[in-house]
Formats: C-alpha cells, structure tokens, sequence
C-alpha cells in the first residue's frame, strides 16, 4: 500500500513538473520564432522570468523523493543514463544562465548570445525528456543487479526519437498558450497561430505513441484491462486535447492553457498507468525483471517518514505556488529582464 | 584504489567546490540584505533601502549561477554514486528532499518578487520576502549540512538488507554532530558576506566614488565581520572540534598531525606533517591545549594516527594543512575585523586608508577559509563516504567507467570556466556601475 502511495506520488511528481517547467521549456522553444528581435524576447523571457526556478524546484523534488523512495531506480537509472543525463545537466544550466544573465548587459549581441543559447538547450531538453520518458516506457537491458549501461545507440532507438518528438511539440503548444497568456498584441497572435498549428502535430504524434506504444510493450494495456476505471486516464486526455482545440477557436488563453496542462498529466498518468507496479521494465531478454515498487523501495521505515515530509511539504510548495501566480498574474507589461 | 573511482571523487570535488562559491556568498549575502531592508523599514532611511537593492543584483547572480551548479550536486548521487544513493538513499533523500521544497523553493520564488516585485507588492511584503531569502538560506544549509553531518556520524537508521533505513526523522535532523556543524559553517558563511560587503564598501571609500553607501557597507560588514569571525572560533569552531575529536578521532589526528598517542597532546601551530616517519616536521607545539580542548583537561590521553590502522587513514597532509589554513585564516579575520570595529567605534575607520586596503583586499580569502574547512570535513573523513559504513571505493556506480567521469569532468571544467569567468565579469560591472546606477 505504502509503495503504491509513493508510486502516485511520483507520477504526480512528474506530471507537476512537466506541466510547470514544461511550459517554460516550450516558451524557450518556441522563443526565437515568436519572439522576432532582442526586445520582443525581452518580453517572453520576463513572461517566465519569476516563476521558472520555482518551477524547476519541482525536477528536484522529484530527484529527492526519487531517491528517497525508490533509491535502486535513483541509483540504476542516473548511473545507466550516464552520459544523457549529464548532458541534460549541462543544458539545464545553459538555460538557467540564459534567462539570468541575458539582461545583466544591455547590448544587442550579448542578449542575442544568451537568446541562441537559451533557446537551444530548452529545446534540446524538450527533446532529451522525452526521449528518457520513451526508453523508461520501452525498458532498458538491465543486468543481474538490476543496472545497465546506456550508450546513445541503444537509448537514440525510434520509438524513443517519437517520444522527444512529442515532448517536444507538445511542450512548444503548451509554451505558445502560456505566451498567448501573458503577453498582447502581435506576439499573443503569432502565439496563438503557433498553438493552433501545434495541435494537429500534438495530436497526430500522439496517436502514432499510442500506436507505437502498442508494438514495443504488448503487455501495456494489461493493467487497463483488470482495472478497467484506469480508462478513464486516456479519456480525459482526449477530452483535454479536444479541449485544447475548442478553446483556441474562442480565443480563451487561460483555458487553452488549462487544458494543454491536462493533457500533459494525462499523457503522464496514462504511462503511470500502463506502468504500473514497475518503474523501470527490462527489455525483452534481460536477466532482470525489472525495478518495480516493490524490489526497488527503501525500507518501509523510511518510506512512512519520507511520506509525512512529503505531504507536509507539498502543502507548502501548493501555498507558495499560489502565492507566486497571483503576484504575478496578468500580462507581462514592463521588462525586467 | 580503481581509476574509477579516483574520477568520481575528483569530478564530485571539483564540481561540489565550484558550486559552493556560491552559496557561501548567498547565505551571508542573505541575512545581510534582510537586515538593510529592516533598518530601512524601521528608520525610513531611504539609502538603506538602496543598498538592499544594489546588494540584490549580486546576490541575483550569485544565486543563479549556485542554482546551475547545484542542481548536478543531486543528480551526482545517482550517476556516480550509485551504490552510495543505494545504501544511504533511503535517509539522505530525506533531506535532500526538504532542502528543495522548504527551503530552496521559498528562496527562489521570493526572490522574484523581491527583485522584480517591489512595485506590485507593499513594503512590508518586500521586507518580508528578503526576510523569507534570508531564512530560505539558512534553511537550505540547515538540509544539506544535515545530510552530510549523516555522512560523518550516521544516526537514526538500521541496516535492512545492506541499505539504511531511516528509523526518526528527528534523530536525522538533530543529530549531535550537526549541532555544531551548522552554526560553524553558517557563522563561516556569514563572514564571507560580511567580507564581500565591507571590501567592496572599502574599495568605494578608497577610490572616493558612491562615499555615502561606501560607509554604509563598511559599518555592516564590520560589525557582522566582528561578531561572525569570532562566532566561528567560539563557541561554533571549538565545539564543532570537540565533536570532530568524539565522533571521528582518526580526523582530528590527522588535523593536528598528531602521530604519537600521547597525554598533553598540543596543537601544532606550524609544522610539516612527514607520513614517512611518522613525525611533525619543524613543529612549533603548544602543549596540553588539544587534551584541553577534547576532555577540558590539560592531561587528557588523545589517540594518534600510530594507533589507528594504516587503511583508516585519510590523507593526512591535505586534512592537516586544509585545517590549518582554516584556523590561521580565521585568527587573521578576527584581527582584522577587531581592529576595523575599533576604528568604527573611534570614528576613525573610513579616514584609515591602510586598514580599507586590507578590508578590500582580505575579500577573497574568507571563500579560502570555508573551503579548506569543507575538505577538512570531506577529505578527513575518508576512506568512508559514510562514516564506519561505507567505503567511499564501495560507493560509486559500477556501470560508469573512468574514461566516462572524465569526459564528463573535462566538460564541467570547461563549462564552470566559461561560467565563472561571465560571472566575475557581471560581478565586477555591477561593482563598477555602483548603487546609485539604475
């Protein structure tokens, strides 16, 4: 019981952390395209200027309760994603210099630097979560003990690629509604003619993940099929996604981007779902079962401490974070950054 | 030991030590803008609150480039340190979680309205979100130097199935080591801030631009540099000590460079550590002090590294010399510091060009001191990444290879190069633009 509480919360861990460092992650992708010149990219930075570190916090979170929980899928993934993993370090502190550091001198070429630099590694993260998320879906050759090696021919795979593909896409849409949100005039149209072309791909993407899905991991409908009310996990993904679409007819941001928000947790319970009591499967042919809530948990000790903590904090991030979007609602009017 | 693990320790002392810079200054940094932000409120003194805000935009670099180079520290654990996440996850992770959601999102999120806020939000709003940074900080200390003080003397946990499991959550955090640990390196990093604050201050004197706030700086960084230099000797400095010589005997020793197992066991206030034969080179000993200073008794029987077996040993140069460069660097600040707040208290300091030079001068070397003290702590502790249960040579990922921690140390190197020179460069040109600038 308490190693499933602490599988829910790790999915919820992650859906929070894509919906909220995803939309900024989609705003740098999107960032040289919407924003035309150093002044307008002014303002799409200043759009997630306050509330991207925050919003980052919750990636450490989710490396804390990771390792606090499920240690041996901490230790055996990190390890095995070696080289992945640090690249994806390198580009999260490209990024985060880029959005500090870019108005610190008010020169044409060095905003310019920092909005190249910025753009890419957000972009590239997009792409590299996604790809992490569809290997974790694919399973990797895991040992006796349970480790692997990752080198970038076995993690680059196709169906991998789909996912970065995906992330990518479906973060930039999401992205394009929180500008669409927070800004006016020509950059919120060009936004929302970026988030209404993003949504065919979004959903074409998705169908073909499914589809694929469907190939690499026969057995993923499995737990759907003894839990049938798990159904509902992939209805209100579509009910989302065609949301996303109605709204962006009625020019409704804020719904837009409520409901792209849902169909990114839902994209991320549906795998949860699937997934179900693993957290990192083995490839077919591997001497190990996989790493599941079960043979990769900490003692039971330390999992009823760490979910006290846990819920304890959570209520202070919620507090914080509503506090911080209130502060800062509304449009982004003069430039900070 | 395997080149394997020579890599992680030298990537994880690289990486750990760069990123540290930071913090170090924001901590201090911290608490010093919260206090300008108070005198202002109370005294409506508008300078004050000028100060805070120029005092900001360096703490607003600092703290983003400790974020960058932080969020690898974490992830460090799983990719080299496997086996240690695998062994001690189910306790570190406890607190390694509570530094990100009760401290360091606190600071982050108020940062931005302290920064960029002060117009959408009331004054005492913005008091309290610098108040909130501040005690963010602290906090965020608070988490990391419990998880280490676990490292050094783990408490609270029972072995299951060769992994630690968490047994209280209040032992975890008030672990007797860390009762002392915390407030040292606090007090540590309290007088960097004040360093930074009181040169750059001096350095506005000396070269007679922005003289208003120049005093303004002097006067805080002096009176916090007095109170924090002599906080980190006594009580936080001694008493840390005396818990190093409880809990981890093999350190002190090799701190002192104390061979011989002796009673009036002295501290050596200079001398040359020789592993060979086994002595203090050229030593000048004041004896009884380090029997004093463990058991309070001049005649107390302190162990030395002859009696501790040879694979217990951590390298006993660089902890001896790593400890002595603390503490000599520590009694200079203090002196400094003394002598700057006698001046104030004259009123003589801010004509004392001398004494500027050497408050201006003297910023880089409290970053010195707080690191020597870190590797005192980390390289004295070794062979063990956990204290009596883990070997540090146990610990890392089987499955990474040297070849692959150098690639990745070279890329760190590199990348923390590029990094460290933008921010010097920002640093300085706020420096240089000056307070009044906006």
């Amino acid at each position: 019981m308490l190693n499933t509480i602490w599988f829910v919360v790790l999915a919820f861990m992650m859906a929070g952390y894509a919906v909220l460092d995803g939309f900024d992650l989609g705003v740098g992708t999107l960032h040289l395209v919407i924003g035309r010149d150093t002044r307008e990219r002014a303002r799409l930075i200043d759009a997630i200027g306050p509330v991207w570190n925050g919003n980052e916090v919750w990636l450490l979170a989710v490396g804390g309760s990771l390792v606090a929980a499920f240690p041996h899928v901490y230790a055996a993934s990190f390890s095995g994603f070696y080289l992945a993993l640090m690249i994806v370090l390198w580009l999260l502190l490209l990024r985060g210099l880029g959005i500090e550091f870019r108005h610190q001198i008010d020169h044409d070429m060095w905003k310019h630097a920092w909005d190249v630099a910025f753009s890419l590694s957000s972009g590239l993260l997009a792409l590299l979560f996604g790809v992490a998320l569809g290997n974790v879906l694919r399973g990797v050759p895991l040992d006796e003990t349970g480790e692997f090696q990752g080198t970038f021919a076995l993690l680059l795979n196709p169906f991998a690629l789909l996912g970065g593909i995906l992330s990518v896409t479906v973060l930039s849409m999401h992205g394009a509604a929180w500008i669409a949100l927070k800004t006016d005039a020509e950059i919120q149209r060009r936004a929302r003619r970026w988030g209404s072309a993003l949504w065919w791909a979004v959903v074409f993407l998705l169908a073909a993940m499914v589809a694929a899905s469907f190939l690499v991991r026969p057995d993923f409908p499995r737990n759907f099929g003894t839990h049938p009310w798990l159904i509902v996990f992939p209805l209100v993904t579509i009910a989302a996604a065609g949301a996303v679409k109605y709204c962006q007819r009625r020019d409704d941001d804020l719904r837009v981007f409520l409901a792209s928000a849902a169909t990114i947790a839902g994209v991320i319970a549906c795998v949860a779902a699937g997934l179900y009591p693993t957290l990192l499967p083995a490839l077919a042919g591997s001497p190990h079962p996989g790493l599941n809530i079960y043979n990769a948990a900490s003692p039971e000790g330390s999992l009823r401490i760490a979910l006290g903590v846990y819920l304890f904090g959570m209520t202070l991030v919620l507090i914080y974070l509503i506090n911080i979007y209130r502060v800062w609602r509304g449009k982004v009017s003069a430039t900070y950054h | 030991m395997p080149d394997a693990v020579v890599a992680a320790r030298q990537q994880f002392a690289f990486t750990i030590m760069f990123h540290y810079l930071f913090p170090v200054l924001t901590i201090g940094l911290g608490v010093l803008i919260a206090v300008l932000k108070t005198i202002e409120l109370r005294t409506g003194k508008l300078e004050y609150g000028a100060a805070a805000r120029f005092w900001a935009k360096l703490f607003a670099i600092t703290f983003a480039t400790g974020v960058v180079t932080g969020i690898p520290m974490e992830f460090q654990f799983g990719t080299n340190w496997a086996r240690f996440s695998h062994f001690a996850g189910p306790v570190v992770g406890q607190t390694l979680f509570m530094e990100g959601v009760f401290a360091f999102f606190a600071e982050s999120s108020f940062l931005g309205v302290f920064l960029f806020g002060e117009k959408r939000v009331s004054r005492r709003l913005h008091w309290l979100s610098s108040v909130l940074i501040a005690a963010g900080a602290v906090a965020s200390a608070y988490f990391i130097v419990a998880t280490n003080a676990w490292m050094q003397n783990p408490v609270a946990y029972r072995t299951v199935d060769g992994r630690a499991e968490l047994t209280s959550l209040w032992g975890l955090l008030s672990n007797p080591y860390l009762r002392w640990q915390f407030p040292h390196v606090v007090s540590g990093a309290m007088v960097v801030g004040s360093s930074v604050m009181a040169g750059i201050g001096a350095f506005y004197l000396l070269a007679h631009r922005h003289e208003t706030f120049g005093r303004v700086f002097v006067r805080v960084g002096v009176i916090a540099g007095v109170l924090f230099s002599s906080t980190s000797l006594f009580p936080t400095g001694s008493l840390h000590g005396e818990n190093v010589a409880r809990f981890q005997p093999t350190k002190m020793a090799a701190m002192e460079g104390l061979f011989e197992t002796q009673e009036r066991a002295g501290i050596a206030i200079i001398g040359m550590p020789d592993t060979e034969r086994k002595q203090l080179m050229d030593a000048i000993v004041v004896p009884g002090v380090l029997s004093w200073l463990v058991y309070g008794d001049f005649r107390g029987r302190v162990i030395g590294l002859n009696d501790i077996p040879q694979d217990e040993h951590p390298p006993i140069e660089i902890v001896y010399y790593a400890y002595h460069i603390m503490v000599g660097l520590g009694t200079m600040f203090i002196a400094l510091f003394a002598l700057s707040a006698f001046l104030l208290w004259r009123g003589r300091l801010f004509e004392s060009r001398g004494v500027l030079w050497l408050l201006m001068l003297a910023m880089p070397f409290p970053y010195i001191a707080n690191h020597a003290g870190w590797i005192v702590a980390e390289v004295g502790r070794q062979p063990w990444v956990v204290y009596g249960l883990q070997r540090t040579s146990m610990a890392t990922s089987q499955n990474v290879t040297a070849g692959m921690t150098y690639f990745t140390l070279f890329g760190f190197m590199g990348l923390y190069a590029l990094v460290g020179i933008l921010y010097l460069l920002l640093f300085f040109r706020i420096v240089t633009r000056g307070p009044e600038a906006d």
